[in-house]
């Protein structure tokens, strides 16, 4: 039913952008399209060196050419020496290019504080959607009796729960804190593992670090808590930190489960089993459509890594373009190189807007009657919460829609702006919410904010 | 920690282990990137670091990939993809007009004029309407609806997506899927993984690997014995047997899937790579709507093409399409939710693939050169198929049906009882053991024919005819040398 309707907002939403180009005149000239996690469709643009890199490994007469800087063809040069045959139409080895994969090796263990990393361990993936779908194929019996359970946050990004329901998972929610930030406690791991006894067996701990669609950034602490607790109760840790570039509170810091976990050192450090999975679909870089992400596997039982290789295998191999969209987002120039000034003002003016927009959208959005939202630390998302009026929600069930998918439908029609409603992220019973992207353009989160501004008050308005 | 909580600690049995892992990956297998390819790329690693071996390179011939044989990029293409990634280009006037004007296209079509942006999960619209539109031509004016067609990362993806729609059931009910022996091992793969039922039917060696109606009924008859029946898989031109089927075969295959209501899967990404005389590719799209609406009404397919093959060799684009005939609406709302999960495929693979169904016409700037290189390289592939069969058919001891089509050749290897016997003994299956011992002496690595599936008693290898003609000499030339000097030693 869920799904339905999202069908219905999306389709909706083509109608409405295929009306604007045929003239029809509507309250808005252009969609506000912020439904995902896509920053290159709402306006940000690309960084150059990673374009011009990836256009001069396509068309290696470019490398010749001395239109690009010096850095990118040296870059291209060395990327298409690790393809077969100097092509990138050549399949790779099943874990991705190997000199790519030591490179990302060695960014994890750079970013790590110095934790060693193995590349025998990562494996790239046609985006990290992909290899989270093979680690949970892996974990996930779907004729066991009782049926396995993953542990997933509530509210939840909506790909990875539909994913673990296709490989007949059960998810077992865990209720992340609204209040406190969106934060996670431990308290309400132990009470979501108990709800489990007798549904279904969990084996693993599903987490968002920063959160999808919440924007939480967790803590040291935190984080100290859910190894010790997962070490505790033997479940895998699944750890999705694609947003650990996307960090905006003053006081939050991205921290890796990897990390966090080598220095609570043995035995946990030895034991604990962790895949971790990152992208460049977000980010500075935004390279969603490139479909490049990967996993790194902590810990595994090399029996089992072994299948895990095979499942890999029969899948050929990542995308090459986005296994070099990695090396660039772990290798970016560095201070001295040609492309570094450009490419740092590039990602400091993103940082800088990223900043801005949460900021903007914490004031606006608090200003509104019926309307809050918890402060966005990091991640891609604003996720604000409704207070719907009990007309609307009247009405809304009226019409046999969810309260937040007519809110968000009325939002679409009457203002332009396409956004997901809370629904799809399982979140609290009786809680109502949507997502928007915030990985956008200054102008166009002003933009949107004025919209929903307006189109807040005349709802509430409508339905007191 | 107390010493006696350190040790519970290491001597804890994984969290994730070989008994509480799903069962169904335990039985996952993909022989082309299998324990022969992982031997030979340790072998590679040894020649690096400077080990002596009676070779000084592996010659990989056991994947099907043309650019990392040497085969050359479609310039045109890579012009496009270049202009897209990067449109800054499109100022640049070393690139023709006509490849900045479809780069331009593709870009007004994704989300903020970038190939960095999401697509719909099915493809960009713009792209399925292409598509659509180079099926209709393919085909003789049969209409295709973009809303069929499902763009997706390669081939294997579609491949296994629809696999996953279509098995369920349990027990005795549970869906039985008919692929041909030997198959490609991504079937067989994507079958252990969903625990589906593998039906084999046997292609027949002697009349060239075709495939017999008689055959097809004799197992689809036993297997119902024991499971549903519900999917029939076919390659065409064959992977890895290069049989190019005939249009009467292909109408009898249909005509089977109608009789017996199964789901017909055909997988033609070979479509391009026909070589020999009086061989000629038939979409089975066309000839389902040729038989007339018994069939075009009523049959469900789906067929599947890919940028990977054919005279482009992109594989590391991860390009492809398939299209769905008369499939439920409501099962096809399922399938664009299945889709979903992988987001959508990669950008640059559907650019791609827009170029190869959109290529440049007689009136454009890019079109002779264009043209000429796709010759080429099809041409070359025509050529190095014909010398293979030659050459091994000159080896006692190796048989090798022509390579109709495709990009391999799958030779019947005759091996002495003592050399199957030394295999028992090593734990090897007898072809493995051969293809593991030609690797260790010569450097060349093949996919031993057990990987694919081959009647019992018969032992066979897949090798690509994909190394530059003078190379492809030297490696037929050695591997017969190495059979001659095999069947020597164990007779």
């Amino acid at each position: 039913m869920k799904q339905f309707q999202h069908a219905v907002l999306a389709r909706r939403a083509n109608q409405i952008k295929e009306e604007l180009r045929q003239g029809m005149r509507k309250p808005y000239k252009e969609l506000i399209d912020v439904c995902m996690g896509d920053p290159h469709r709402a306006g940000v643009k690309p960084l150059t060196f990673v374009r011009q890199v990836l256009a001069a490994c396509l068309y290696p007469q470019l490398v010749d050419s001395d239109k690009l800087p010096e850095d990118v063809r040296q870059r291209a040069q060395m990327l298409l020496q690790a393809c077969d045959g100097g092509s990138v139409g050549s399949y790779t080895a099943t874990g991705g290019i190997s000199q790519i994969v030591h490179r990302i090796s060695e960014f994890i263990t750079r970013r790590d504080g110095g934790a060693p990393s193995h590349p025998e361990h990562i494996y790239i993936s046609p985006g990290s959607q992909w290899a989270l779908m093979n680690i949970l194929n892996v974990l996930v019996n779907s004729e066991a009796s009782p049926r396995t359970g993953v542990l997933t946050p509530m509210p939840c990004y909506s790909t990875s729960n539909l994913s673990m329901i296709g490989l007949g998972a059960v998810a077992v929610p865990y209720s992340l804190c609204e209040e406190q930030g969106w934060e996670l406690q431990v308290e309400e791991l132990h009470r979501a593992l108990k709800s489990a006894k007798g549904v279904c067996k969990p084996v693993a701990l599903y987490v968002i670090n920063p959160g999808n669609p919440t924007g939480h950034v967790q803590s040291r602490k935190s984080m100290q808590e859910v190894i010790r607790f997962v070490s505790e109760k033997r479940l895998f840790l699944l750890a999705d930190e694609v947003y650990q570039d996307c960090v905006y509170g003053e006081k939050s810091e991205f921290v890796s489960y990897k990390r966090v976990l080598s220095e609570m050192g043995p035995p946990l450090s030895d034991t604990v089993e962790l895949a971790s999975f990152h992208s460049a679909s977000k980010g500075f870089m935004g390279e969603c459509g490139l479909r490049g992400g990967y996993v790194e596997l902590v810990n595994l039982d090399p029996a089992v890594m072994k299948y895990i290789h095979t499942l890999f295998s029969r899948d050929s191999c990542a995308p090459v373009l986005g296994q070099f969209a990695l090396d660039l987002l772990t290798n970016p120039p560095q201070p001295g190189d040609p492309s570094y000034p450009l490419y740092s003002e590039e990602i400091q003016h993103i940082q800088a807007t990223m900043v801005h927009n949460v900021k903007r959208v914490f004031e606006v959005v608090n200003s509104l009657p019926g309307i809050c939202c918890q402060p966005v630390e990091g991640g891609g998302f604003g996720f604000p919460r409704l207070h719907l009026p009990p007309k609307a929600i009247q009405k809304a069930k009226e019409m046999g829609m969810q309260p937040d998918v007519f809110y968000c439908i009325k939002l679409l029609e009457e203002a332009g702006v396409f956004v997901s409603p809370g629904c799809e992220y399982e979140p609290k019973e009786g809680t109502y919410h949507f997502r928007f992207c915030i990985m956008v353009p200054g102008d166009v989160m002003e933009d949107l904010l004025r919209r929903l501004s307006s189109f807040h008050t005349q709802f509430m308005k409508e339905f007191s | 920690m107390s010493q006696h909580a350190a040790n519970g600690f290491a001597s804890r049995v994984k969290v994730l282990n070989l008994d509480n892992m799903n069962p169904n990956v335990r039985k996952v297998e993909y022989a082309v990137r299998g324990a022969i390819v992982q031997r030979a790329l340790q072998i590679e690693k040894e020649l690096k670091e400077g080990v002596k071996k009676p070779f000084t390179e592996v010659i990989k011939a056991n994947i099907g990939d043309a650019h990392a044989m040497g085969q050359k990029p479609i310039t045109f293409l890579r012009q496009v993809l270049a202009l897209c990634t990067y449109p800054d280009l499109l100022e640049d006037n070393k690139f023709p007009e006509d490849a900045k004007q479809r780069a331009r296209r593709i870009l007004d079509a994704c989300g903020g004029q970038s190939i960095g942006a999401y697509s719909t999960s099915q493809g960009i619209e713009c792209i399925r309407q292409d598509v659509a539109r180079y099926i209709e031509k393919r085909d003789g004016g049969i209409p295709s609806n973009p809303d069929n067609i499902y763009l997706s990362t390669g081939a294997s993806d579609a491949i296994v997506t629809v696999l996953k729609l279509l098995v369920c059931g349990e027990g005795r009910d549970r869906t039985g899927v008919m692929i041909s022996i030997p198959q490609y091992p991504l079937y067989s793969a994507a079958l252990a993984d969903l625990a589906a039922v593998q039906i084999n039917y046997y292609l027949d060696e002697d009349k060239c690997w075709s495939l017999d109606i008689a055959e097809l009924k004799r197992a689809v008859n036993a297997a119902r014995q024991y499971c549903n029946p519900r999917v029939i898989c076919i390659i065409n031109p064959g992977n890895p047997t290069g049989q190019v089927q005939s249009r009467q075969c292909i109408e009898d295959v249909i005509r089977f899937a109608e009789e017996e209501h199964l789901f017909l899967m055909a997988d033609e990404v070979y479509q391009d790579n026909v070589y020999a005389e009086g061989c000629k590719f038939h979409s089975f799209k066309r000839v389902l709507f040729e038989m007339g609406p018994k069939y075009s009404t009523t049959v469900e397919m789906a067929s599947f093409h890919s940028t990977s093959k054919c005279y482009m060799g992109e594989c590391g684009f991860r390009g492809g399409y398939m299209e769905v005939i008369n499939m439920d609406p409501e099962v096809k709302a399922q399938l664009t939710k299945i889709v979903s999960v992988h987001l959508c495929p990669p950008v640059p693979g559907q650019a791609l693939l827009d170029m190869v169904v959109n290529p440049p016409q007689p009136d454009e700037p890019s079109y002779n050169t264009f043209m000429k290189e796709r010759t080429a390289v099809l041409a070359d592939l025509a050529e190095k198929a014909g010398l293979t069969e030659q050459i091994f058919n000159t080896v006692p001891g190796i048989t090798c049906n022509p390579v109709q089509g495709a990009m391999y050749t799958f030779p019947r290897i005759a091996l002495p009882q003592k050399a199957i016997d030394k295999a028992k003994e090593e734990g090897l299956v007898p072809d493995m053991f051969y293809c593991m011992k030609l690797l260790e002496e010569e450097g060349i690595c093949l996919v031993p024919g057990s990987g694919f599936g081959q009647r019992e008693g018969t032992f066979h290898f897949r090798m690509t005819i994909l190394p530059p003609t003078e190379k492809l000499k030297i490696v037929l030339q050695k591997i017969s040398e190495f059979h001659i000097r095999f069947t020597r030693e164990f007779s």
